[in-house]
Order: structure tokens, then C-alpha cells, then sequence
């Protein structure tokens, strides 16, 4: 085994727990606005973490710009879209879920 | 619209254009190792001059519409190294929250104000309090911000330490010590 490998081994791992915790989250939690919380973030740096790892796997080339470029579009991309889905859901006006103050 | 302004216009639309194509040829034209050997022929690159085309018409209004940015490179990589960090605390935090047996969570809805001008300086901030830890955008209109929040915890620093939105001033010269403000 190459330190290379193992270190590229921890980041998936790494990756997929965020993403495992992620859909346990969207499951777990009470309503719409607190379920993006799991939806959005995990996400996001569970797949950079997975593309970090591919990137260590590989030895240096091409795809490790490729990889490079796609973690970028996703750290831009994923808060812009779970903006626009909370955006829509605003204005046909769901009311986010308070816990009971007693 | 006076004549300048189409002129710069029209340059913007090149640029976006040519940063297109030259990504596209990036990463589907160019050899650069006998291992994956690109695709030089006249199919792949009108393929990309098409493609650029029609995105460049579609996002026309978007991005770079003609609003001056300023903005300090060199003060952006701390910021972008700390939001880095910041998505971490977040999604340890998140999933903290999610596998704890009784769900620490209290939802609540904050709102406030910004002094920014530039589109660019809200979406930064907009796209930063996505992805910190347990708060999301849900609506800009102008100078406000609707944020949900996991916790009250979260929206502390939003509203009373307001960190983030100093350190982004700083970065896109909006600060009050700045020449352009």
C-alpha cells in the first residue's frame, strides 16, 4: 500500500460519511428549510472530499485538472442552487417549523 | 444607452465568450498526454463554438453585465482559505445535530441589512452563509437578507459579531477606509 493511497482511502471515507450523515438528515429532520441544511451542505464537501481523493489516487495528468475544475463548480454551484429551491419555497410562503416553546 | 456603454458591452459578450471556448478546448480538444489523446477535428470544436454561443446568449443579463467590480485578489485567498474551513466546522456541526438522538435543533427565521452596493460583493455573501455552519440564504431583496437558521447559536454571528460580512467588505473594497467607497 503507497501512503498515497491511503491518504486518497481516508478522503472517500471521509466523503461518504458526510453524505451518508447527509441523507440520514433529509430523513431525520421536521420540515422543508431545516431539511436543505442537510441537503446543501454535507453535499458539498462530501464530494469535494471523494474529488480530493481521486485527485491524490491518480498519479498527476490531465484528469487531475479535470477533477480540480469539477470541486470548484461544485463549491460554486451547490449554496446557488439550495438558495433558489429555499428562495421558491419562500415566496409561495411555507412557514418554516418552530420548535414548541412551552 | 449611450455608445460606450454597447461598446464595453459587446466586449464583455467576447470575453465570455472566449473564456468559454477556451475552457472547452481545455477539456475536450487538447492532447496532453499519449494516455488520453484529445479530440482535435472540426466536429469537437464546433461543437464548442456552438455550445459557447448559446450559453453566452442565454446567461447575456447574468453574469458580468457591465457593473464594475472591485475587488483585492491578494485579500481574497485568506477569505477563501477561511471559508474553506468554515464549511468544515459546518458540516461537522450538521451532522452533529443530525445523529444526536434528540436533535438539538431550534429553527428560526433572521433578517437583516447590509451596506453593499455590488451584486457581486451579495452573492459572495449569500453563497458564504450557505454554506457556514447551519444557516442558509433564503431571500436577498436589495440591501436585506432572510436567513433560516438552525440554532440561535448560528444566527449570532450574523447579526451582532457580523464577521463575514466585514471580512467581504474588506475583499471587495467596500470597507470604509476605501478609496471607492
Amino acid at each position: 500500500m503507497e501512503p498515497l493511497h491511503i491518504a486518497s482511502a481516508i478522503l472517500v471515507f471521509g466523503g461518504t460519511f458526510f453524505m451518508v450523515v447527509g441523507s440520514i438528515g433529509l430523513i431525520r429532520l421536521p420540515d422543508f428549510y431545516a431539511r436543505l441544511h442537510a441537503a446543501g451542505k454535507p453535499d458539498t464537501l462530501g464530494e469535494i472530499l471523494i474529488v480530493l481523493g481521486l485527485i491524490l489516487y491518480e498519479p498527476f495528468s490531465f484528469i487531475t485538472v479535470k477533477l480540480f475544475f469539477l470541486s470548484f463548480f461544485i463549491l460554486v454551484a451547490n449554496p446557488t442552487a439550495t438558495h433558489a429551491v429555499a428562495m421558491a419555497a419562500y415566496k409561495r410562503g411555507l412557514i418554516p417549523w418552530r420548535k414548541e416553546h412551552r | 444607452m449611450e455608445e460606450g456603454a454597447q461598446v464595453s458591452m459587446r466586449n464583455i459578450l467576447i470575453f465570455k465568450f472566449l473564456v468559454l471556448f477556451v475552457f472547452w478546448i481545455l477539456l475536450s480538444v487538447w492532447a496532453l498526454d499519449h494516455n488520453y489523446p484529445g479530440q482535435f477535428n472540426a466536429i469537437h470544436i464546433a461543437q464548442g463554438l456552438v455550445a459557447s454561443a448559446i450559453v453566452v446568449y442565454v446567461l447575456r443579463e447574468l453574469i458580468l453585465h457591465g457593473e464594475k467590480i472591485h475587488v483585492k485578489l491578494f485579500r481574497a485567498v485568506p477569505y477563501v482559505f477561511w471559508e474553506l474551513w468554515q464549511i468544515v466546522l459546518a458540516n461537522i456541526d450538521v451532522a452533529y445535530r443530525v445523529l444526536h438522538p434528540k436533535m438539538p435543533i431550534d429553527p428560526l427565521l433572521i433578517e437583516f441589512y447590509v451596506p453593499y452596493r455590488g451584486d457581486m460583493t451579495k452573492t459572495w455573501l449569500a453563497n458564504s452563509i450557505t454554506l457556514t455552519p447551519g444557516t442558509i440564504t433564503i431571500l436577498v431583496e436589495g440591501q436585506r437578507f432572510i436567513v433560516h437558521a438552525l440554532d440561535k447559536s448560528f444566527a449570532d454571528p450574523l447579526l451582532i459579531d457580523q464577521t463575514m460580512q466585514k471580512k467581504l467588505m474588506h475583499v471587495f473594497m467596500e470597507g470604509e477606509n476605501d478609496s471607492t467607497s
